[in-house]
């Protein structure tokens, strides 16, 4: 089966992150350390091949209590200790302070914690954290730095784009999504692009208007 | 959700070694999370095949199409070869659940995704399909459950890959480290309650489905799916019909006509196929196909309005599967 997406690693994806978690868990226990840095984990990383030997070939092993993990989000490497059963929307918000991404319905439902892996976007409450593991993952915080906003940001200003708020950084980024794969959307291509983001104000159609507007096509 | 150990798997092989003791397989996750944020389920052991690359992607053969169980239903709703020569399934994968959730889902998961019943789903209900003897759906809120085939579960087929799958004539790969290969029609995947209330499909726990098999549709097929919903997104269907036509000049030659959202497990209308064999397509025809595929509905206390649904969703799907009409606005999505 040729292998395609899942998403598919981005061609520019970060080297897989090793998985050996319960040695280096182990380790790091043993170690009494927690939370360790980056350049701490490189060193622990060359204890992996003395535990691969242990394990079943193609298996690696999680839980049930924290692993250390490592994410790419928003461009940088992030080491966390999470349970199997952590979601990335709770990896995001509670271990990495990413509170843009929004859990609202955390049923996969309203897409208000629509996240972006190797920009494709998904719902962080229905995906593990332990998934995301090898991907790119784009937050709401990823997407401009604050002195340049993303043009589908700058045209949600524009046009009002927000009443309460709750539903704004799930419609950008899949706005944002939608331009990155359609440069010149029409008003359906949006509408479709964001038939599952619920907004219960009803600010649809300065979403569908700000879109067009970013993406400098006029309204059909 | 509980907490749980999870096995991450790279090959079939590792995975099958891991289907012991409880093990739970999981693939996207989507019906799965769900299940487990329900409360219904707290399996202690996870085996993910989410990143076994063997069993993603699309390939095609002389002899039809095989999908890999782990291929998103966003994946194939734009493979140019499905739309083109299997519209039924790029249609259902399309309409399925949200564009996000569609980029998760895989197909596989889809076809095994547990019933929608919202007894089922919740945990305060200890119904019949959780290993009691009780259904409270038929005194209770039915107005999404069964109107035929029906006893003891009224239930409904969740699936809207598996009523594409069912018209085509798929079948699915299922492989055990012990027991090798067998092949199973997509009907024969599901266990009818009144057989085991409990099973929902005939997976054994130590089998993973590893391929979807889809046979070339014959020359002058044509063909189609359409869901009727109460929202246009993210909603499991009310009403959801498969219509494959094989035709020859204006004479249907052959027709499969499937319902799902109509009984516990995915069907096949033999009625309304009846109508359409050996007939021309028009707009009588298809009108009387769609009247025949409710005979012998015996709808619930909230629910008969589906009586009136699916022969509207058969026979507008078949004049869409013919090319004599567009798409439904009014259907979903």
């Amino acid at each position: 089966m040729p292998g395609s997406a899942f998403p598919p690693p981005s061609p520019d994806s970060p080297p897989e992150t090793p998985r050996s978690g319960i040695t280096r868990r182990g380790f790091l226990k043993g170690a009494g350390i927690t939370a360790a840095s980056t350049a701490l984990l490189e060193g622990v990383q060359t204890l992996r091949a003395d535990a691969e030997s242990e394990a079943t070939p193609g298996v690696t092993e999680f839980g049930p209590g924290a692993d250390s993990v490592r994410l790419h989000v928003n461009g940088a490497e992030h080491v966390l200790d999470i349970e199997p059963r952590t979601t990335l929307a709770d990896a995001l918000r509670l271990h990495l302070g990413l509170t843009g991404s929004k859990i609202v319905c955390d049923r996969g439902v309203c897409s208000g914690c629509t996240v972006w892996l190797d920009k494709i976007p998904v719902n962080s409450c229905m995906t593990l954290a332990i998934d995301a593991i090898g991907h790119h993952i784009t937050t709401i915080e990823g997407l401009s730095s604050e002195s340049e906003p993303h043009p589908v940001q700058a045209a949600f200003v524009r046009h009002d784009a927000m009443q309460c708020g709750y539903c704004t950084p799930g419609m950008v980024m899949s706005c944002a999504a939608l331009l990155e794969r359609n440069p010149h959307p029409t008003e359906h291509d949006i509408r479709h692009a964001v038939s599952g983001n619920l907004c219960r104000c009803g600010t649809y159609p300065k979403v569908f208007a700000a879109t067009l507007d970013a993406a400098g096509s006029r309204r059909a | 959700m509980n907490r749980f150990a999870l096995a991450d798997c790279t090959t079939i092989d590792a995975a099958l070694s891991q289907l012991k003791d409880g093990a739970v397989v999981k693939a996207g996750g989507v019906d799965l999370l769900d299940r487990m944020k329900d409360g219904i389920e707290e399996p202690q052991r996870l085996v993910n095949i989410r990143n076994v690359a063997e069993l993603r992607g699309i390939r095609e053969t002389l002899q039809g199409l095989t999908v890999g169980p782990l291929t998103t239903l966003a994946e194939i709703s734009e493979h140019p070869g499905i739309r083109a020569h299997y519209q039924i399934l790029s249609d259902a994968c399309g309409h399925a659940a949200t564009p996000h959730i569609r980029n998760m889902a895989t197909v596989g998961g889809n076809l095994l995704q547990r019933v929608q019943c919202w007894y089922y789903r919740s945990a305060n209900f200890q119904c019949l399909r959780k290993g009691k003897d009780f259904c409270f759906a038929f005194e209770g809120l039915n107005q999404y459950h069964a109107i035929m085939e029906y006893t003891g579960c009224p239930s409904v087929a969740p699936s809207s890959a598996a009523v594409a799958l069912l018209g085509l004539g798929a079948s699915v790969e299922l492989t055990s480290a012990k027991r090798g290969k067998r092949t199973v029609g997509i009907r024969e995947l599901y266990v009818v309650p009144d057989a085991n209330p409990t099973k929902f499909t005939v997976i054994e726990p130590d089998e993973l489905l590893t391929a979807i098999v889809i046979p070339r549709p014959a020359p002058g097929t044509r063909s189609a799916y359409q869901k009727y919903g109460e929202k246009e997104s993210f909603d499991w269907a009310i009403a959801d019909a498969g219509v494959v036509l094989e035709m020859d000049g204006p004479i249907c030659r052959r027709a499969v006509i499937t319902m799902g959202a109509a009984s516990p497990v995915v069907r096949r209308s033999p009625q309304a196929e009846a109508a359409l064999a050996g007939k021309p397509v028009t707009e009588e025809t298809a009108r009387a196909a769609g009247r025949v595929s409710v005979e012998g509905a015996q709808p619930l206390s909230m629910n008969a309005y589906k009586l009136d649904l699916f022969p509207v969703a058969v026979y507008r799907t078949v004049l869409l599967a013919a090319g004599l009409r567009g798409r439904d606005p009014s259907a979903a999505g």
